[in-house]
């Protein structure tokens, strides 16, 4: 097995950092470190597609001097599909980062549990 | 049980002094007191018996209550200190289980994958065939990934760039800091520009002399950068960030009443409007011919000039746009509110 983890080293490293993001999502009770835990996860999966896409020996692409082969070029499918995480994650830590901001403006607090108490106090 | 005075009055020895000082009639007297009371009595007794018991049963629920408090403090006390210290222990480990076993699962998983850099993968089937081969042919675009994107699948990057408008609404919603109904501003706006002066320091000479000379520099790479996205590695996501990079540059090194001048929210809101509105029409006309076969008329170019590839520069032009502005936007708005 390790024989053939290290021959796809680069998805085994965007699997560990996928768990490693998951963990830090679990673990940390800071809301700030818990989003940078989800965009570690964000990264591997680009890194696990972006290795998905590739083909060694081959170029980027983008056509030069008119060669239209397969064989020329990498599969640009999961270029695309980056691209569009990309932009996704983007939009998902800025809406997580001004809620973040607008429950620090009112708890005065980052932990999360201490969110949920002070919240379950205002209920009661 | 003590001894009652009725009990002790009917003794023989004091009946018989009441009659021999009193006589018969008070002995009578005394016997029908005696009966008229006798049907009292043990009512009297039994209330009494009953208070009593009440008042034990009452004492003991108070007891049993008071014990529960106790108790209750004691384990919300335990839940306080050692109860979630323990709990929070656990939690941990669980936490950390569940973390390798997922690695291990996907490192599993991982083993059996196609190898890396395969040709035989079966990630590169028909599809990607198709992109590449006829890609330059179909969309004129050098750039197979741009012409991918913006014309396969250009109702992906529709959706990506709503996406990322719709982000940029929410962040405005949850952080903009609205003024008075006659304009003057609130409280919370003058803290919040208070502060921003506080923290990032005006009329820097470093800073404002590099932004002069760099701000333009990096909005004609952002912009060569959109232009050349069916040519090149790049595009309309790409561009738009560094050209919100130097729009970004230029409002700490000169303050928002500068940048204020040529970006304001009606800058914001029309800009996305009219990108995003376009890119709507554009691909809805396209994908109208495609679904009809009807020819376009839109040309294609010769592969490789800068006026080539049909409808995908213009996309990029409004993709370019509706990114740097929401990232601009998102900027201002974390900084200080508003812009």
């Amino acid at each position: 097995m390790w024989q053939l983890l290290y021959e796809n080293l680069e998805q085994t490293v965007a699997v560990i950092l996928f768990g490693i993001g998951f963990s830090i999502l679990l673990l940390q009770r800071n809301l700030i470190r818990k989003i940078i835990g989800l965009n570690i996860m964000d990264t591997a999966v680009y890194l696990f597609l972006a290795s998905m896409g590739y083909i060694s020996g081959r170029k980027a692409p983008i056509v030069v001097d008119g060669v239209t082969q397969t064989t020329a070029y990498i599969n640009p499918i999961p270029a695309g599909l980056v691209l569009t995480g990309i932009v996704v994650s983007v939009s998902f830590t800025g809406i997580m980062l001004a809620l973040t901001i607008r429950l620090y403006r009112r708890y005065h607090t980052l932990d999360i549990d201490e969110i949920a108490m002070l919240a379950r106090g205002e209920d009661a | 049980m003590s001894k009652r005075r009725s009990d002790w009055e009917s003794r023989p020895q004091a009946r018989f002094r009441k009659w021999y000082k009193e006589g018969f009639l008070a002995l009578d007297n005394e016997i029908i007191d005696h009966l008229t009371r006798t049907t009292e009595l043990p009512e009297n007794i039994e209330d009494r018996l009953i208070a009593q018991q009440e008042e034990m049963t009452s004492r003991q629920h108070e007891r049993t209550l008071a014990l529960e408090r106790l108790d209750q403090y004691n384990m919300l006390a335990w839940a306080r200190t050692r109860g979630r210290k323990a709990i929070s222990r656990l939690y941990v480990i669980l936490a950390l289980a569940l973390g390798a076993m997922m690695i291990f699962f996907l490192l599993e998983t991982v083993a059996l994958m196609p190898r890396f850099g395969d040709p035989a993968t079966p990630g590169a089937n028909i599809v990607s065939e198709r992109y590449i081969t006829k890609g330059l042919e179909e969309t004129g675009a050098t750039n197979i990934v741009a012409g991918m994107i913006l014309d396969y699948r250009a109702f992906d990057t529709l959706g990506e760039s709503t996406v990322l408008f719709i982000a940029a609404s929410a962040v405005l919603i949850l952080l903009r800091i609205d003024r008075n109904k006659d304009g003057s501003p609130v409280q919370e706006l003058i803290a919040a520009e208070s502060d921003d002066r506080h923290y990032e320091p005006r009329n820097d000479r470093i800073l404002q002399g590099s932004a002069m000379i760099l701000t333009p520099i990096i909005f004609l790479y952002g912009i060569y950068i959109i232009l050349n996205g069916h040519l090149s590695p790049g595009g309309g996501f790409s561009g738009g960030a560094i050209i919100s990079a130097g729009l970004i540059l230029y409002l700490d090194a000169f303050g928002f009443d500068k940048a204020g001048r040529f970006f304001t929210y009606k800058t914001f809101t029309w800009v996305s409007f009219f990108s995003l509105s376009f890119y709507a029409l554009a691909k809805a006309y396209s994908f109208y011919c495609g679904a009809n076969n009807l020819p376009s008329g839109i040309p294609l170019g010769t592969p490789g000039a800068i006026l080539s590839g049909g409808l995908i520069m213009p996309l990029n032009i409004a993709v370019g746009m509706v990114v740097a502005c929401t990232m601009y936007i998102f900027y201002a708005l974390f900084r200080k509110g508003g812009l």
